[in-house]
Parts: structure tokens; C-alpha cells; sequence
């Protein structure tokens, strides 16, 4: 940094994962949703049927890399379909993060109704039952029979599921006309809150100090009324629902790149000297479950995309240990750079690197857009990830890094097997976070570069994309105390 | 290989493969013209 009096250097301290496996909530994802109300030729209790069970789920060795008790090189040499190779004797938590299960998800669902929206039917299975009395926090459950669920249900209540095609319970909506606060929006943004509360909660157990200046939100989620739809500020909302000592919150928007726009606006506050402490955080996104659910039912696969993801990442200043955010060395992408994948690369990649000196080949890993593809590829997507290094691959060569037919080498070199769920901005580089920060402080890795990509146009409000990049590396009093100097 | 000069098209494209915009450049540069254009993100 260049600006006068910045003597601050911000530090990524560590980052947090909450997986809720919800696969009732599988049945409110938007594609499965849209798809069950026009078919109704059991639809949807084909989707019931390939559900997975919380076991199964935690097992899944692409969610055993999201919680860090495995590492992406690991996943590489599982033969895939991943799910046919559950990972034995599998932890529901691990150094970057934890499962809960869907009646824990559940009862913080219930914890957060601030606005009393939620009915639970009068009979619940008794594994909710137990969750709602451990979790809620002390929060009123309100239940109602069986005919007063099917009427709220008639008049706007949005049912969520577990276990089964019944309903165990309703969100209302909060307004008669207001389509902001439908009840399927509100459910929504429920989600999202509470899984980025829990992802929050367990980050300040990790690091409890200094108090948190700042939330910066960065999920995809528009909460408002009619008049501010959209408003946001669900950070904010996020830190109410934990006991911690934070002081407030903004929401930063850029489609999937909003975490690492974030990020690096988190790590200016701090190396501006304004906050010593900032937490990105997001919850999940709801609609994407189950989004490929047809290509995963015909490829005779599970439904996989079950889980609802929350994040916090650390932001604080220097403590000397944990590796250094790059200010002079990131990238937001910007008006008239193009968007096509290698004119993304180039200006998010290649070109903050080139402008300090340093090569593609210096970076040890990219964190590009991390999804799994056992989840992509059933349904025509690709493999996100490896496209995304082949592009890189081509620019090194482009630049005489590497000979064209290095490029092979370059991508097992520098990319990273994907393995995260498909959820937008969840799944948009910050993934890799946990592993990045062990490998610059306990490993052997010196530079990770995360890059970010954004859909700005499915808002039909521009035809551009957007993308952001930010370059994390070994914290040098770390490398020196390692020197003995 | 198709002459696509006075051809009407329509791109679709993807994010992470060739975005609307790179395929509209190419069939506009061959004569063609483009009459609807849409990228879309399945993740």
C-alpha cells in the first residue's frame, strides 16, 4: 500500500465452514420445486427416494476436503463417482469447519424467527423434537395441527420437509401482497442467515480476539421489503443471532465474487488502520439445492446437492504468523476488460501478478472457481475447475512461462481438484481458504492466488461479468522465525 | 464448414466455457447476424 500512514499489514486468520445437510429442503430448491409442481407423476418422491442420510453425506469425500480432515490433492487419487468411496470412520467436524445435521438446522432455523413466521406440525419426529430443545436457545415453538398447516399452506406458507414428503412444518409470509416477503423468499433468507450465524459462531470459539469491528456480508441473497428490495445488511442479522462481541455490519454484492470483493475490502479497513478486525461472512443459498437433481437422477447418482453452506473468514491485522492479503497484488476486474475466460484470466490473474514482478509459475496454487465435478458433470457443466486451469495453463505458455505441451503439468501443478458444493459464492475460490492457510504457515507453500467470477448478467441488468482476485503469501516474520533469524 | 454470411443466429453461451459475447464476435465477424445472444451460469 501506498497511502500515507498505512502502516498496517492485513492478515486472512482462518475461516470457518458450516455444511447444514437439509435434504428435505431439497424439495424447496428452485429447479426441483419448479419441476414437482408440473409433473406430477411422483416426481416427488423419486426425489425422496435418492436423498442422502447425514452419514452418507459427512462421508462424501468432497465434503470431508470442505471441512479440512482431507485434502484436495487426497481427493484426486479417490476414484470417482466420490460418492460410491465414502471415506470410512468419516468426522462430522474438522479444522475448517462442521456438519449439522437437519434437525439441528432446524431448531437455529427456529432460534433466528425473530418476525415468529415458523409453524411446526404438532407431530415431529423425535430426532426434531430433541434438536429444538438443545438448540432453539430458548426460542417459543410454535406448532399447529395438521388442517391449520394445510390451510397456511393454501394461503402463501411455504412447507419444508424431513425424512419424508409431509411436511414438519410451514414459514409464513409476512405480508399479503408484498412479494419481498413471500414466504418462499423469507425461507430463503432464513437460511441463509443462520447458516452463516452458525459459520460465525464457530469462527469466534477459533479466535476470540480482538472484539469483531466489522461483518462484511457477501452471500447472494436480496433481503427487503417491497419498497427496498434487496436492502440487505444481513451481516448484520447474522451477528445478532451470535454472542460475540461484534460492533456492526455491511453487505458487499457481486453475484459468486462477492466473497473476495469482501475480502479485499475487509483487508483495506484494516490496513487503512480503521478496524483491526473484520469477518467476512455468508450463509447459504437455498435455491441452488438440488438445482441438477435431473442429471444426477439419470447418471443413477444420489441427489447431491443437499447441502446448505455458511462461511466466516478472519480478517485481522498483523500478528506475525498468518499469511499476508497482497493489497498491491489483487485485482478487480473492470469495465471493458471483456469477459470470455481468458480475458478474465488475464486481467485477474495474470495481470496484478505481471504488475509485481512475478510469474504465473510463482503462485503454488489457484483457487479459481472450486465446484464438484460429480456434481457439474452429470448435468452437462463440465468440469468448472479444470477449465478454469486450462485457461491459466494457456496464458503461461502464451507468456513463455512454459511450453505448450507443459501445459498438462502446469494445471496438476498449480490448480486444486475441485470438491465444493455447488452454491454460487460459496463455492467461488474461498473453499480452498483452510488449506491455503496451512500450507503458508505449518506447509511449504509461499503464494496462493484466489480468483472469483461473477454473473452479473442474470440480473438483466448488464450484459458484463465481473470477477475479483486477491494474492495471499507466507507471512515473512513466519519465514523468518522458521530461518532462525 | 458452414458459410455463415447472411445466416440469422442465435448464441448461447456459458460461463465457463464461451460466454454470448465471444461467440456473437466470431459469426459477426463471418456475416452473420446475431439475433439473440444469452450467457447463462449452471453453478
Amino acid at each position: 500500500m501506498s497511502v500515507e500512514g498505512v502502516v498496517v499489514k492485513p492478515v486472512v486468520r482462518g475461516a470457518a465452514f458450516c455444511m447444514a445437510h437439509v435434504p428435505g429442503m431439497v424439495l424447496s430448491g428452485s429447479k426441483p420445486r419448479r419441476e414437482i409442481t408440473h409433473n406430477t407423476n411422483g416426481l416427488k418422491q423419486q426425489i425422496v427416494s435418492n436423498l442422502r442420510s447425514f452419514a452418507d453425506a459427512v462421508a462424501y469425500p468432497p465434503h470431508q476436503v470442505m471441512i479440512g480432515n482431507l485434502t484436495p490433492e487426497a481427493l484426486s487419487k479417490i476414484e470417482r463417482p466420490w460418492h460410491q468411496h465414502p471415506i470410512p470412520n468419516a468426522a462430522a467436524e474438522g479444522p475448517g469447519g462442521r456438519f449439522i445435521d437437519e434437525a439441528t438446522f432446524y431448531a437455529w432455523m427456529a432460534r433466528g424467527d425473530c418476525a415468529r413466521l415458523l409453524r411446526f406440525n404438532e407431530f415431529l419426529p423425535g430426532a426434531l423434537e430433541t434438536a429444538l430443545a438443545a438448540n432453539a436457545n430458548g426460542a417459543k415453538i410454535q406448532k399447529i395441527d395438521k388442517t391449520a398447516l394445510a390451510d397456511a399452506i393454501a394461503n402463501g406458507a411455504e412447507p419444508f420437509f424431513m425424512g419424508s414428503s409431509d411436511p414438519v412444518g410451514v414459514f409464513l409470509p409476512a405480508h399479503e401482497e408484498d412479494e419481498s416477503l413471500m414466504a418462499p423468499v423469507l425461507m430463503e433468507n432464513a437460511a441463509a442467515k443462520v447458516t452463516g450465524a452458525i459459520a460465525l459462531t464457530d469462527l469466534l470459539k477459533k479466535y476470540n480476539d480482538p472484539p469483531v469491528d466489522h461483518l462484511l456480508g457477501c452471500g447472494e441473497e436480496a433481503v427487503g421489503d417491497r419498497y427496498q428490495r434487496g436492502g440487505g445488511n444481513l451481516a448484520k442479522a447474522m451477528g445478532e443471532m451470535v454472542q460475540g462481541n461484534i460492533a456492526g455490519g455491511t453487505d458487499v454484492k457481486s453475484f459468486c465474487a462477492g466473497g473476495i470483493h469482501a475480502m479485499l475490502l475487509g483487508a483495506a479497513l484494516i490496513a487503512s488502520g480503521m478496524h483491526r478486525r473484520v469477518v467476512v461472512v455468508a450463509g447459504g443459498s437455498l435455491p441452488k439445492l438440488g438445482m441438477k437433481f435431473q442429471g444426477h437422477l439419470q447418471a443413477g447418482y444420489p441427489i447431491l446437492e443437499d447441502v446448505v453452506v455458511g462461511v466466516a473468514i478472519d480478517l485481522a491485522a498483523d500478528d506475525h504468523v498468518s499469511p499476508i492479503i497482497r493489497l498491491d497484488c489483487s485485482a478487480f476486474h473492470r469495465l471493458g476488460q471483456g469477459s470470455a475466460a481468458h480475458q478474465m484470466a488475464g486481467a485477474l490473474s495474470a495481470g496484478p501478478l505481471y504488475a509485481q514482478n512475478l510469474r504465473l509459475s510463482d503462485v503454488d496454487r489457484y483457487a479459481v472457481e472450486l465446484h464438484n465435478p460429480d456434481i457439474t458433470e452429470p448435468a452437462g457443466s463440465g468440469n468448472v475447475p479444470l477449465n478454469n486451469y486450462q485457461i491459466l495453463a494457456a496464458i503461461a505458455a502464451q507468456k513463455g512461462e512454459i511450453q505448450r505441451e507443459q501445459m498438462p503439468e502446469f494445471v496438476a501443478a498449480h490448480g486444486i481438484q475441485g470438491f465444493s458444493p455447488t452454491q454460487g459464492h460459496i463455492a467461488s475460490a474461498v473453499p480452498y481458504l483452510p488449506h491455503a492457510i496451512a500450507g503458508l504457515t505449518s506447509g511449504n507453500m509461499n503464494r496462493v492466488q484466489f480468483v472469483a467470477k461473477a454473473s452479473l448478467f442474470l440480473g438483466r441488468m448488464t450484459g458484463a461479468s465481473d470477477g475479483a482476485s486477491l494474492l495471499i503469501e507466507r507471512n515473512p516474520a513466519l519465514t523468518q522465525t522458521q530461518k532462525g533469524v | 464448414m458452414i458459410d455463415l454470411k447472411d445466416k440469422l443466429v442465435l448464441c448461447l453461451g456459458e460461463r465457463d466455457g464461451i460466454a454470448a459475447p465471444a461467440l456473437q464476435a466470431c459469426v459477426e465477424s463471418a456475416g452473420a447476424e446475431v439475433i439473440y445472444a444469452e450467457t447463462q451460469c449452471f453453478v
